[in-house]
């Protein structure tokens, strides 16, 4: 496991120096984290707007989780949410115009407009959905996984939930079902100490998340998931060992979310100066100073990043905005089955 | 033709659909133990473990996971042994199974079976159920429930062919049930009623078993002159009523029978609709026969009075022409 301190970092400088990874890579783990953010906050501008409808997770404070889970994946490897599942739809490199437009609910979003926030997905890129069942995709990961090893691929399937999700049954089945037949599955835990609104030590027994793989003799790590670079190690390490046949994995990213669990959220468990503390472990603020401090990247570079970013972000609500609604045939059988088989008298309403 | 039990059309279906390498069956029980209901006996022999997969007992992961394969290209046949037992995957079916095409778009599928079978000997409460209708209740699914074995082997094989998640639902008191099988394979389409038997005096709308005893009915009654028309729907989702209304315009008498509660049951549904399309012709109220309104009691005694026998249908039938 990565050697985190009293304070939740390890040795990033360190990391990037033994990434072998080159200039323009390291500062694009930035650009992804930004663009995020930046998504993330037009979102609840849109939201407060009424531009977008329903509930709306935001992903401010763990980017690095998923842009450093993701940057270990292959575009052959499959990647599996849940309903907090813009980071990664952006990590996976998903188009934001459509990915503005779905939460716009228009026809040009990446579900079409029927799936809304917590349901983006793009089987072109092996981006199988977000699920707003709390641990109920997993079951659906593992499943992927299986069909990997019977297909004879040799990609890996990474599945990302919370610290609430390992309280359910669908948690445990899927860890024993993945180490059992030896699946090629990543276990992503983000642990943001909450779920929903009740803190770890009210809803776990067991608060280091990682050692609930020792039930199943499956090989876990807990890592500081505000930091891209220990991120991305980590899920290398992890996705290797699951793409050798060697089985799944379960990582345990340790992040925090800076807004409430949902737009209307109060955040009544928890203080402001509890917070405060946690934006001092900012991914972005410490992965852009340490490019900074290690002569990766220019001022000029960043600003350019983030002044790119805002442009992007306005052109995706530009493009939702003049993005047509999905139409009538979306709300009949044809919308519903993949081989619709008419019936007369017809089913009611078509 | 042979004449081969319901088992044996299963069977030989699920070999048809195993010549297909995307296709696999996972379940409890289905290959070591030997097959609870004898439907997969010795294809563990035959295909192996990675094709004939047994499950530890985890109805959701088990139909979890057979969507996750589904949806990356592969034809899971996912069992669940008694229905009873899917309760606790009813999340995987109805927020995943059901949802997955039209929640994104239209742009994956989901194309996997679940065989399940209902049935009651003496099982009581939790054992002795049918959620026909929770399954029929939602869009998205596929609900098929036959009652021949020429309808079982080719349904099976139609709904294991299907790009959308089918839930096929047997009966434990129908696997000897015989009937006659051509050798070679064919699929029977879904969605379409059949009309299991003619006759010119009321009309009696079932599926699955309930068949078999609505025949047994016909029979006695035929003694008497009175002659039943039986249509078997053979689907439940979508449900093609057109045969039960055409039948119904000719008989304007009907009577509904389903193996399940009546209260917003299968069989609610079905009256309603016939109601609807066929109010001009109604003569008399739509009778309805189905399992009495309690938990199944253990006791055989009990038991026999609170599932629907010849006699029950036999009686609603009379009652209904009288």
């Amino acid at each position: 496991m990565t050697q985190i301190d009293e304070h939740g970092r390890n040795s990033t400088s360190t990391l990037l120096n033994d990434s072998g990874l080159d200039a323009a890579t390291l500062i694009d783990y930035y650009r992804q984290m930004v663009l995020i953010r930046r998504f993330e906050e037009k979102c609840q501008e849109m939201y407060t707007r009424a531009k977008i409808g329903g509930f709306l997770h935001l992903y401010i404070g763990e980017e690095a989780t998923a842009v450093g889970a993701i940057a270990a994946l292959r575009p052959d490897d499959h990647i599996f949410t849940h309903y907090r599942d813009h980071g990664h739809a952006i990590a996976r490199g998903l188009d934001i115009n459509a990915l503005m437009a779905e939460l716009f609910g228009k026809v040009t979003g990446c579900s079409k407009g029927l799936g809304g926030s917590m349901h983006f997905a793009d089987a072109s890129k092996n981006f199988w959905g977000g699920y707003a069942i709390v641990g109920s995709h997993l079951p659906l990961a593992t499943g992927a996984a299986l069909g990997m090893k019977m297909q004879r691929k040799d990609s890996v399937v990474m599945v990302f939930f919370g610290d609430g999700a390992t309280n359910s049954g669908e948690f445990y089945e899927s860890l024993n079902f993945a180490q059992l037949w030896k699946l090629p599955v990543v276990f992503v835990c983000e642990n943001n100490l909450y779920a929903m609104g009740t803190p770890l030590e009210v809803h776990s027994s067991v608060t280091e998340i990682y050692r609930k793989a020792c039930a199943f003799d499956m090989k876990s790590e807990r890592v500081d998931g505000n930091d891209v670079l220990a991120m991305r190690e980590a899920s290398l390490r992890a996705v290797e060992h699951a793409r050798s046949g060697k089985g799944p994995v379960l990582l345990e990213a340790m992040t925090y979310r800076f807004r409430g669990h949902s737009a209307q959220d109060t955040q009544k468990y928890r203080t402001k100066e509890d917070v405060e503390r946690h934006r001092r472990n900012d991914p972005i603020t410490r992965y852009r100073t340490l490019l900074l401090n290690e002569g990766i990247a220019t001022e000029q570079q960043i600003r350019d990043i983030d002044r790119m970013v805002d442009d992007q972000v306005e052109a995706a609500v530009r493009f939702a905005d003049e993005s047509p609604e999905p139409g009538h045939e979306w709300i009949t059988q044809a919308g519903v089955y993949a081989a619709p088989i008419a019936v007369d008298p017809p089913i009611h309403g078509e | 033709m042979p004449v081969i039990t319901v088992r044996e059309a299963l069977r030989q279906a699920l070999h048809d659909a195993m010549q297909d390498e995307r296709v696999f069956i996972i379940g409890e029980d289905i290959g070591h133990y030997g097959s609870t209901y004898g439907v997969t006996a010795g294809f563990l022999e035959q295909y192996g473990p990675e094709r004939v997969r047994d499950t530890p007992i985890a109805e959701s992961g088990i139909v979890g996971i057979a969507i996750g394969a589904a949806m990356v290209g592969m034809r899971p046949i996912a069992e669940i042994m008694s229905v009873n037992f899917s309760l606790l995957a009813f999340d995987m079916l109805f927020n995943h199974a059901a949802k997955i095409y039209s929640m994104f778009g239209g742009q994956i599928t989901v194309p996997m079976v679940l065989r399940t079978t209902n049935g009651w000997t003496q099982l009581s409460a939790t054992h002795s159920q049918s959620f026909d209708v929770y399954f029929a209740h939602m869009p998205g699914l596929k609900v098929v429930a036959p009652a021949t074995p020429y309808d079982m082997k080719g349904m099976l094989k139609a709904a294991i062919e299907d790009p959308d998640p089918v839930v096929f639902i047997e009966h434990t008191l129908m696997y000897t049930v015989k009937g006659e099988v051509p050798e070679e394979s064919y699929t029977v389409p879904l969605g379409k009623a059949r009309l299991a038997r003619e006759g010119r005096d009321i009309t009696v709308v079932t599926y699955s078993r309930m068949v078999h005893l609505s025949q047994q009915a016909a029979d006695i009654l035929a003694r008497d002159g009175i002659e039943v028309e039986i249509v078997d729907l053979r689907t439940l989702r979508p449900l093609d009523m057109s045969v039960a209304i055409e039948s119904f315009k000719k008989t304007n008498r009907a009577v509904v029978v389903t193996e399940d509660w009546q209260s917003f049951g299968t069989s609610a549904e079905i009256a309603a609709r016939l109601y609807e399309y066929g109010f001009d012709y109604l003569d008399a109220p739509i009778a309805r026969v189905n399992f009495r309104e309690v938990p199944m009691p253990y006791s055989k005694n009990l038991e026999l009075q609170t599932v629907v026998t010849v006699d029950r249908i036999v009686h609603a039938i009379r009652k209904t022409l009288s």
